[in-house]
């Protein structure tokens, strides 16, 4: 079998067991749905719930503490070099627990050309992660300063290992962890999260995984500050600062303007301006960014 | 003597009829602090919810949703609708810093027979964004009442 089948027993598996036994534990009725708009957050481009580049504390889905959700994601983020495709679909229950599965597709046009990879040649990169919230309520906690605060860890799977060792990285895989702290200041309309991310990934891994000289895993600090223009609209800015491991390119951070709209319960659409920073010995690389996401 | 009686029969006579139609509730102790909010301490807010009026018209709105959103009608079936309205109302024009006592019941003791879970009270609290639109009172006026209302999340959802 595929790996695509096994991921896809494993959330099927997964949720039959979450829905058979979540209602005894909490005492209440099962339920679908039932979060506010943009609650849930958007996907990030490794599949988690949050930002588009950083993972927030909420949980992936439409499930309130009484049930099962999920969401599905399509990403497309194109410099002027480069183009990034993500696809990622996430599984939340019971606003607790949240896994995440992406692949993201980084084609180098013809820039591979230049790089000498081949017009056209993709790096492409698997990212399951699993995020736990821990503490604290984003939303609900108006009264007090406490954030909600969560924990994850994103495994990741980059192809073409034999060319991210000719680049100098030192594998072509890796685990990022990471702990976020997201708070809704409703009386300001404002979402701020940070958070803060173990890692020795190159280009979010694309581009492999620590180096010869410099295979530490780092500190890197990320974050997003978003206004709610209306229950449904959300407009901000995000931050994430990133290893410098290769020796062949400065890797530098990325930031990115956006606008996430909840469409309606299900749908949201994420419409971004990225800056990756340098990628790759190709310097300022920002353009638009544009993001479906369907939750339940 | 006789004009003063009479005035005061009156007065009560007004008092029962403005809540006339309400059901008759088991006795308890009246306090603002049954809100279970404290109050803001400007009333820039209430301005911008156009007042008494205004939180009215929301409250008579937000009623109706709880009559007809198919999320919520089982949870208020079997409320007093012309009580739930004044209290409500008293409620909201309190916690914006109107000129409004609250005389409803405790928070905590209102809710403790409801079973209301996450997805009602989320519902509830979208058909006030919609009331409060329809109002038109701006998002930033809106948010700055649901942040004084979150809180009171732990006394509602009990299970």
């Amino acid at each position: 079998m595929s790996k695509p089948i096994y991921i896809a027993l494993a959330i099927v598996t997964f949720e039959l067991v979450i829905s058979l036994t979540s209602p005894a534990w909490a005492g209440s009725e099962y339920v679908w749905g039932g979060k506010l708009d943009l609650t849930r957050g958007v996907s990030t481009i490794e599949g988690a719930g949050g930002g588009g580049l950083v993972p927030w504390a909420l949980i992936a889905g439409n499930e309130t503490k009484d049930g099962v959700g999920g969401q599905v994601s399509a990403t497309s983020l194109q410099t002027h070099n480069y183009g990034l495709t993500a696809y990622s679909a996430a599984i939340g229950a019971w606003d607790r627990v949240e896994i995440s599965f992406a692949r993201q597709d980084f084609d180098t046009g013809k820039t591979g050309g230049r790089l000498g990879l081949g017009s056209g040649y993709t790096f492409h990169q698997d990212i399951y992660g699993a995020k736990v919230r821990l503490a604290g309520d984003a939303v609900f906690d108006q009264d007090r300063w406490t954030p909600q605060v969560a924990v994850g860890v994103e495994y990741k799977h980059a192809s073409h290992a034999a060319l991210l060792h000719a680049l100098g990285s030192r594998r072509a895989d890796g685990v990022d962890l990471y702990v976020s702290a997201t708070k809704l200041y409703l009386d300001r309309s404002l979402l701020i999260d940070a958070t803060l991310r173990l890692t020795r990934a190159n280009q979010f891994g694309l581009l492999g995984f620590g180096s010869g000289p410099r295979d530490t895993y780092s500190l890197q600090a990320e974050g997003s500050v978003g206004y709610l223009l209306t229950p449904k609209l959300l407009v901000g800015a995000e931050i994430r600062t990133k290893p410098d491991n290769l020796a062949f390119a400065k890797e530098t951070q990325a930031g990115d303007l956006f606008a996430a709209l909840a469409l309606n319960k299900a749908v949201s659409l994420t419409l971004a301006y990225v800056d990756l920073g340098s990628v790759a010995t190709f310097r300022r690389q920002s353009g638009p960014y544009i993001s479906m996401q369907a939750g339940f | 003597m006789r004009l003063g009686l009479t005035l005061a029969a009156s007065i009560m006579i007004l008092a029962s009829t403005a809540q006339a139609d309400e059901k008759a509730v088991e006795p308890y102790v009246q306090s603002d602090a049954n809100a279970g909010v404290l109050p803001m301490t400007t009333d820039a807010v209430f301005q911008a919810f156009h007042g008494r009026d205004g939180v009215d018209r929301i409250v008579h709105r937000l009623n109706w949703f709880h009559n007809h959103d198919p999320r919520l009608v089982d949870t208020f079936k079997a409320a007093d609708n012309e009580r739930l309205e004044r209290t409500l109302s008293e409620m909201l024009c309190y916690i914006l810093g109107g000129p409004c006592h609250y005389t409803g019941r405790e928070m905590k003791d209102l809710h403790k027979d409801m079973g209301v879970q996450v997805f009602q009270l989320n519902a509830q609290i979208e058909d006030l964004q919609t009331a409060m639109s329809e109002e038109h009172v701006p998002v930033w006026a809106q948010n700055k009442l649901l942040a004084k209302l979150a809180p009171l999340k732990r006394m509602i959802v009990v299970r």
